[in-house]
């Protein structure tokens, strides 16, 4: 309850502040020199503080993308870690310019808290975990097989809903918290078990053996994760926007971090215009005509920073999947530069 | 007269007690088998330990990870049956002790803490000297040196923002302003809440009600997150500070109290005996009845500090880092993920707080017994 009242306040509040306030972020940004950037206080793989104790990951990275675009130097960002109750005010009472904090975009958050979803960082939804020695590939071979699932959550409607229209049926075990459920997996109770893609990777890695389980490629719920940033302030929406749409279309025309000063010489029109060689699409943003080379160049593609942070050689070791680009299977996709 | 009787000259010698009395036997019947009731006491406190103390022992000492010849990765702690992984805690040491303070300036915070513990050591110890110079120094002087050593940005210091302090270190910050500034204040709301003026008799009584009525969690979101939306535009205070104020007040509402409860055990008759003296009504205060009644609530008084010592982690919602938050978040860290180093992580972060909390605890006993003059039962 309390909460609500504070989203309440904090609308009402923000109603008669930060339409006039906070007109043009870029140019405080560029005015203090560096991005005030929420990220969460520590969740593998997407912000969390590494062993010198500098802020890393996959939500990390999209704010030193944001960094390098405008100044040139991705360390030219700030890390403000907000816990999920604080992180909406603090967005709009301008502690931070943008939250790269594992934020679902949902209808109820993008129309009534004066905030506005860039685009979906990550593709995040319900999953599920089996042996890989059992030699299960995909969720529609589970027929038959023991599922643990937390009572009364979401996923369980989502399981038994999935399960239902693809004719399988599954023994569903029961338990109350998140930890029973993965202990009764650990002990074999189950042949699978069942939530949040990402929330399962990182269990996996508490595992004796995590080697030994894998992530099924079928997504069954929606929770599309994104970067936020301030409704009612359109430069600064597009910048971010299209930082996170150069990420892809760097990715999509094969341009990485290794490669991209011998791109600059490439004849192709889209690498051209992405990397401000020909044209220039950074000005109409307030940004430089090399917006996304800068981009590029200190962080890497999309496909690079979801290697680096999430993929398969990271311990998190989450399958592409969802996140693929459009060309690959998947559903990641930027409109052109042009 | 006659020569029959018989002086002893020498004693005779100690029988040794009645079997039944002496020895482990009957020691254990004394003291752990003396009834039925006490012994199944025993039975089942015995059972209890015997369940617990193994599994402890095998996890914490016999089966943890001490030591990684290939140097401190998380893989060594990545293994079926693993107990505590204290390598985490050695990688991570000067994270939850400092936080994200930069590790070329830390020697500021030494210095920070060096001159602290000197400074405070004098106040601490009763027979050691110069009291007044170094009470002087600690409380007037050294705030200054200290936020100084730790924002930089004079002498050529490197500034430092409050966004990267952390770890215990901030958890003491935190603690020791809160504490350095609530006792004085709460006597003054004690004081206050008696004064026979109404205006600040009730501003008191409404204080000390708002704040007590409050949770500290409440207070603390409030500060960082309200606060700013209701301040003009362009006027930006920091996080930490804002939550120090808010625990500062806080506490000094629950402080009143308890030297409330110690002025109120004071007898009329000290009053009337200072009145008696013609002591003005400030020095009766601070020469009669303050000394007394503090006294009498020093274990009411630690128990504040300690509680206070240990809500500092609840700064970790609005998103400070104090050490148990740098705990959490270094367990997030996938290049450590393992069975265990989390829980370890804890177990470390638990045990400082006793370390903190028992230490402050043995010093108000030791107090309460230099003290004690004649009041104590």
């Amino acid at each position: 309850m309390s909460k609500k009242l504070l989203l309440l306040a904090a609308t009402a509040a923000m109603g008669m502040s930060t339409a006039t306030a906070y007109a043009d972020t870029l140019d405080d940004v560029v005015a203090k020199g560096y991005i005030d950037c929420g990220v969460t206080e520590g969740v593998a793989g997407f912000s969390f503080p590494d062993e010198n104790n500098n802020w890393t990951g996959l939500e990390v990275d999209y704010c030193r993308a944001l960094a390098a675009a405008i100044f040139d130097d991705p360390d030219a960002a700030r890390y403000t870690p907000l816990t999920s109750t604080a992180r909406f005010e603090s967005l709009s009472n301008g502690n931070v310019d943008v939250l790269s904090r594992t934020t679902t975009w949902t209808m109820s958050r993008d129309t009534d808290l004066g905030i506005s979803f860039v685009g979906t960082m990550f593709y995040d939804g319900q999953g599920f975990i089996v042996r890989e020695a059992d030699g299960i590939t995909s969720a529609l071979e589970l027929d038959g097989a023991a599922m643990c699932i937390e009572s009364g959550t979401t996923t369980e409607l989502n399981a038994a809903d999935y399960f239902a229209a693809n004719n399988i049926t599954v023994d569903t075990v029961v338990f109350v918290t998140r930890d029973e459920v993965t202990q009764a997996y650990l002990d074999g109770r189950c042949d699978a078990y069942t939530t949040d893609s990402s929330a399962i990777a990182a269990e996996r890695t508490l595992f004796p053996d995590p080697g030994a389980h894998i992530i099924l490629p079928e997504i069954i719920s929606k929770e599309p994760l994104g970067p936020v940033v301030r409704a009612g302030d359109t430069r600064w929406f597009n910048v971010a926007r299209w930082t996170y749409f150069a990420l892809l279309n760097a990715e999509e025309l094969g341009v990485t971090q290794a490669n991209v000063d011998d791109m600059l010489g490439s004849d192709n029109p889209e690498i051209m215009r992405l990397l401000g060689v020909e044209g220039d699409f950074g000005g109409p943003i307030g940004l430089t005509a090399d917006w996304a080379y800068r981009i590029i160049k200190h962080v890497g593609n999309y496909g690079e920073l979801y290697e680096r942070h999430v993929g398969e050689n990271t311990p998190l070791n989450i399958p592409r999947g969802l996140n693929a680009l459009w060309t690959d299977g998947g559903i990641q996709y930027a409109p052109p530069i042009r | 007269m006659t020569d029959t009787a018989f002086v002893r000259r020498e004693m005779e010698p100690t029988l040794p007690p009645p079997v039944r009395t002496t020895g482990i036997g009957a020691w254990l019947k004394a003291n752990l088998f003396s009834t039925p009731g006490n012994a199944l006491l025993t039975l089942v406190a015995a059972a209890f330990v015997a369940m617990i103390v193994p599994p402890l022992y095998n996890f914490l000492i016999a089966d943890a990870v001490w030591s990684d010849p290939e140097g401190l990765r998380g893989e060594a702690c990545r293994f079926e049956g693993v107990g505590a992984c204290w390598i985490f805690i050695q990688a991570r040491l000067n994270f939850f002790i400092y936080g994200f303070y930069p590790t070329e300036e830390i020697w500021r915070l030494n210095l920070m803490f060096l001159i602290g513990i000197v400074l405070i050591a004098p106040l601490l110890i009763p027979r050691a000297p110069f009291k007044r110079t170094a009470a002087l120094l600690f409380f007037v002087v050294y705030p200054f040196v200290a936020f100084m050593l730790l924002a930089g940005g004079v002498f050529g210091l490197r500034p430092v923002r409050s966004g990267e302090w952390g770890g215990l270190t901030l958890t003491l910050i935190i603690s020791l302003i809160g504490i350095i500034v609530s006792m004085p204040l709460g006597i003054l709301l004690a004081l206050g809440r008696q004064s026979k003026l109404p205006a600040i008799r009730s501003f008191c009584i409404a204080f000390i009600e708002l704040w007590r009525a409050v949770p500290l969690i409440t207070v603390l979101f409030m500060a960082s997150v309200m606060f700013p939306l209701f301040m003009p535009q362009g006027v930006s205070t920091d996080t930490l500070m804002r939550a120090i104020i808010g625990i500062c007040l806080f506490e000094s509402a629950y402080m009143a109290e308890v030297v409330r409860g110690g002025l109120q055990a004071m007898p009329r008759g000290q009053y009337e005996a200072a009145g008696a003296l013609g002591l003005s009504k400030p020095k009766t205060m601070g020469l009669i009845i303050l000394p007394q009644a503090l006294k009498h609530v020093i274990p009411g008084i630690v128990n504040t500090f300690i509680a206070l010592f240990k809500d500092t982690s609840l700064v970790s919602i609005i998103g400070l880092f104090e050490l148990l938050n740098t705990v959490r978040a270094a367990g997030s860290d996938p290049a450590w993920s393992s069975p265990t180093h989390a829980v370890t992580g804890y177990i470390f972060a638990g045990f400082l707080f006793w370390a903190f909390c028992f230490a402050m605890s043995r010093y108000s006993i030791y107090m309460e017994e230099r003290l004690h003059t004649g009041h104590k039962r």
